[in-house]
């Protein structure tokens, strides 16, 4: 008898969301819906707001990534104002964001995906989780828990609020940066580098070859990739242009301001959330998993696929390896695990260089602002993919139009169809146990939505 | 034993949760004295059973249960009768769920203006249906739990101070008493006053405020509204520095927006913030707009749709 297994909610992930499979007579998958079930209307009610305070509403979307949203609310606003911070508010905001993605990583390593390989895949949920792990290895967990605390703790001094931040002001940044704080956060800032090159070394030691069956087949499916690069073809986190590759790695490259000419975004009737496809390629849009058209993924792992190199050595070590073994672009769904602990060196090595260059400390840190008509487009990769705020304002500097393209957005196509494909790998003769709907739950952790 | 505890987050960002994840080593003392029985962040109990096979949302029983989050559609409100009816006491976490929170702005909208906005965007194609298949149905309006569930215990923040978080959890462990002030940010605000009635108009936050050297302490920064800075300090309640307890805005030298909502639990922020500014001689006619004046608390009916 044909039937309906409801996962839901989907945990240890940052948003809302449930997957519903659906079996047929003889108990094999017919359809898969992963639905998204959260609509709560920034497009709409930023409207009429003045622009210059937007910034600190808009990191209300996200509690994780609150800083991406600030930061490109920040852009966006600063173009319609016709204004470039200077130099020294420019750094401190780009530290910013880059130590957001640092401890964001290890956030999501440690408490969100962890439980499934260091406690297995099918252990019972009352210890498949954080607290589970603590238990399991007290030594590793304390350790992880004071590591992030330390790096969330650098935002909480820098900015005064670390969770919905205000740092970023329109043509700039809130307060200088002073000598005494850039030499402790240095300081704290070397042993967290150490500490996540040991990570990426641990995960490579002990996750990694222990559950290579599974990366090589869970969630898998070809696909295109979006991130940004800098003028060179480095990775980028911060400002930069985006590269939209095809899954046989040729693509294209377009400025940020240009986005809706390469970006559609599909409605589909099971889901408050629009799905993004890549309209420039002029094949439309289908989550098919043998045709699929107009996928590609955002997020570490298309970052690292689109990126020519990476700026700093020890990442860039990390992704030599990284290649070699898988190619390029890797498209191994679970891969995403491998790509976001070498982005997390990346942010570390990266924030030490922001940090490095004294001029970071300058006092002028903010231009002089008046409130005008414009358009401007802001843009930054998020840790969940590449985040686009779009807005336009009247003389009187106050919002009219707002379009937003959120990171974790990019990705919801695909989870679509990794959920798809491990479903369909998983589930045979209508048989089911807890260990096999976590395994599907692992294909979607992947991502990190 | 340690007290049974079931969290959910509704209409949320998870700002609140990751308040939570903040304090540090105080979770893994926090961990030994709970037994978390159902949270979405972190564990994977299903409203379903675990092979989404049940018919109702179902939730274990708790001694407290934690809500983040506003009451936004068919399931958040599903979620919070559950959660109401399975656990003895109820605590509202962060500003979405004591007073509706950010999301709340859409209040002032209907939902049809809201959804046509968001399925017309330039990127959006075109669609001749709403989404609806297996997703819950909007309510007409954002609510604060206390509008549709029993709240025992209020703890506000956009996001909550993480010292905050511990003091509540604490204390609803019975270790301590839950002790959270009705003060307001400018009670524990060290900026300098100096009186009524200098400053006739508001200026837009489009500058930094006055002040000295780049290290000069907080407490010798002239108060950002006597700057001419709409400052929500006066209305809005304290404890977002923790522990520190300099609000935490100001110590960035950037002013109050609001986010721990009123003072008192029944407050209206924008009444109460017009009230301030007259009874300072500021022209409220110098503001740009109003509802940004309950951008955290537009819950309870204070935000709703314009006449048409």
């Amino acid at each position: 008898m044909s039937r309906v297994i409801n996962i839901a909610p989907i945990t240890r992930i940052e948003g809302h969301g449930s997957i519903e499979i659906q079996l047929d007579d003889g108990g094999s998958v017919s359809s898969t819906k992963v639905h998204y079930m959260s609509l709560r209307g920034f497009e709409k009610f930023v409207e009429g707001k003045p622009a210059e305070e937007v910034p600190r509403i808009v990191n209300r979307i996200c509690g994780i990534c609150p800083w991406h949203h600030h930061m490109a609310s920040n852009k966006a606003v600063d173009r319609c104002f016709g204004v470039t911070p200077p130099p020294a508010g420019q750094k401190l905001r780009e530290f910013a964001q880059t130590m957001s993605h640092a401890e964001d990583k290890l956030l999501h390593f440690y408490f969100l995906a962890a439980p499934d390989f260091v406690m297995g895949p099918d252990a019972p949920y009352a210890i498949r989780n954080v607290i589970g792990v603590a238990k399991a290895n007290p030594e590793l967990a304390t350790k992880a828990v004071q590591m992030r605390y330390m790096a969330k703790m650098i935002l909480e001094k820098l900015g005064g609020k670390a969770i919905h931040p205000h740092a970023g002001v329109t043509g700039g940044f809130c307060r200088p940066l002073l000598d005494s704080e850039r030499l402790d956060f240095l300081e704290k800032l070397k042993v967290l580098l150490e500490f996540s090159h040991d990570t990426l070394k641990f995960a490579k030691a002990n996750v990694f070859p222990k559950y290579l069956d599974v990366v090589k087949t869970l969630g898998v499916f070809n696909s295109g990739f979006l991130g940004t690069v800098d003028d060179r073809g480095n990775l980028a986190l911060y400002e930069g242009k985006l590269r939209l590759m095809k899954a046989d790695g040729s693509f294209v490259e377009f400025s940020t301001q240009d986005y809706v000419d390469y970006l559609g975004e599909a409605v589909v009737p099971f889901s408050y959330g629009k799905i993004p496809y890549a309209r420039s390629w002029d094949e439309g849009f289908s989550m098919d998993i043998d045709n699929p058209k107009g996928i590609y993924r955002a997020n570490c792992l298309a970052r690292i696929n689109v990126c020519d190199g990476i700026s700093t050595p020890r990442a860039q070590a990390e992704l030599d390896e990284f290649r070699k073994a898988f190619g390029r672009p890797a498209q191994l769904t679970l891969l995403y695990h491998w790509a976001r602990l070498i982005e997390d060196v990346y942010a570390y090595e990266h924030a030490i260089e922001l940090l490095e260059d004294p001029e970071i400390c300058d006092t002028n840190i903010r231009a002089k602002v008046e409130p005008r008509a414009g358009r401007g487009v802001g843009c930054v990769e998020a840790p969940r993919g590449t985040l686009i705020h779009d807005y336009s304002t009247d003389d009187n500097g106050m919002i009219t139009r707002a379009n937003l393209i959120v990171g974790t957005t990019h990705n919801l196509g695909p989870i679509n169809m990794s959920v798809n494909q491990a479903s369909k790998m998983l589930i045979k003769n209508g048989e089911v146990n807890e260990g096999i709907l976590n395994m599907i739950e692992m294909a979607i952790r992947a991502y990190d939505p | 034993m340690a007290a049974r505890v079931a969290e959910e987050w509704l209409n949320a960002c998870s700002g609140c949760e990751i308040s939570v994840v903040d304090l540090g080593e105080r979770l893994l003392k926090v961990l030994e004295l709970v037994e978390f029985v159902h949270i979405p962040v972190l564990m994977d109990h299903k409203y379903y059973g675990q092979l989404g096979d049940g018919k109702h949302i179902h939730i274990p029983e708790a001694d407290v249960g934690i809500i983040s989050g506003s009451i936004r559609n068919s399931e958040h409100l599903e979620v919070a009768e559950e959660m109401r009816k399975q656990c003895k006491i109820i605590v509202a976490l962060g500003t979405c769920a004591t007073h509706g929170g950010i999301p709340a702005l859409a209040n002032s909208y209907e939902n049809l203006e809201i959804l046509d906005r968001y399925y017309s965007t330039e990127t959006t194609d075109k669609a001749d249906f709403r989404p609806s298949d297996g997703i819950p149905t909007l309510l007409d309006a954002t609510y604060a739990l206390d509008e549709k569930i029993k709240v025992d215990v209020y703890l506000p923040g956009c996001a909550p101070h993480p010292d905050q978080v511990f003091v509540g959890l604490a204390a609803l462990l019975g270790l301590m008493p839950l002790a959270l002030a009705d003060k307001s940010v400018c009670d524990t605000c060290p900026t300098i006053r100096e009186g009524k009635g200098q400053v006739k108009q508001l200026r837009r936050f489009l500058q930094a405020p006055h002040y000295g050297a780049p290290d000069e302490p907080i407490n010798q920064m002239r108060c950002l509204l006597e700057q001419g800075l709409l400052c929500m300090g006066p209305v809005t309640k304290a404890g977002c520095g923790g522990d520190g307890v300099v609000p935490r805005c100001i110590i960035a030298r950037v002013p109050c927006r609001g986010c721990y909502g009123p003072v008192e639990q029944d407050g209206n922020q924008l009444m109460g913030m017009l009230n301030a500014l007259a009874s300072n001689g500021i022209d409220i006619g110098s503001l740009p707009e109003y509802t940004s004046l309950l951008r955290f608390s537009g819950a309870h009916h204070l935000l709703t749709p314009r006449k048409k």
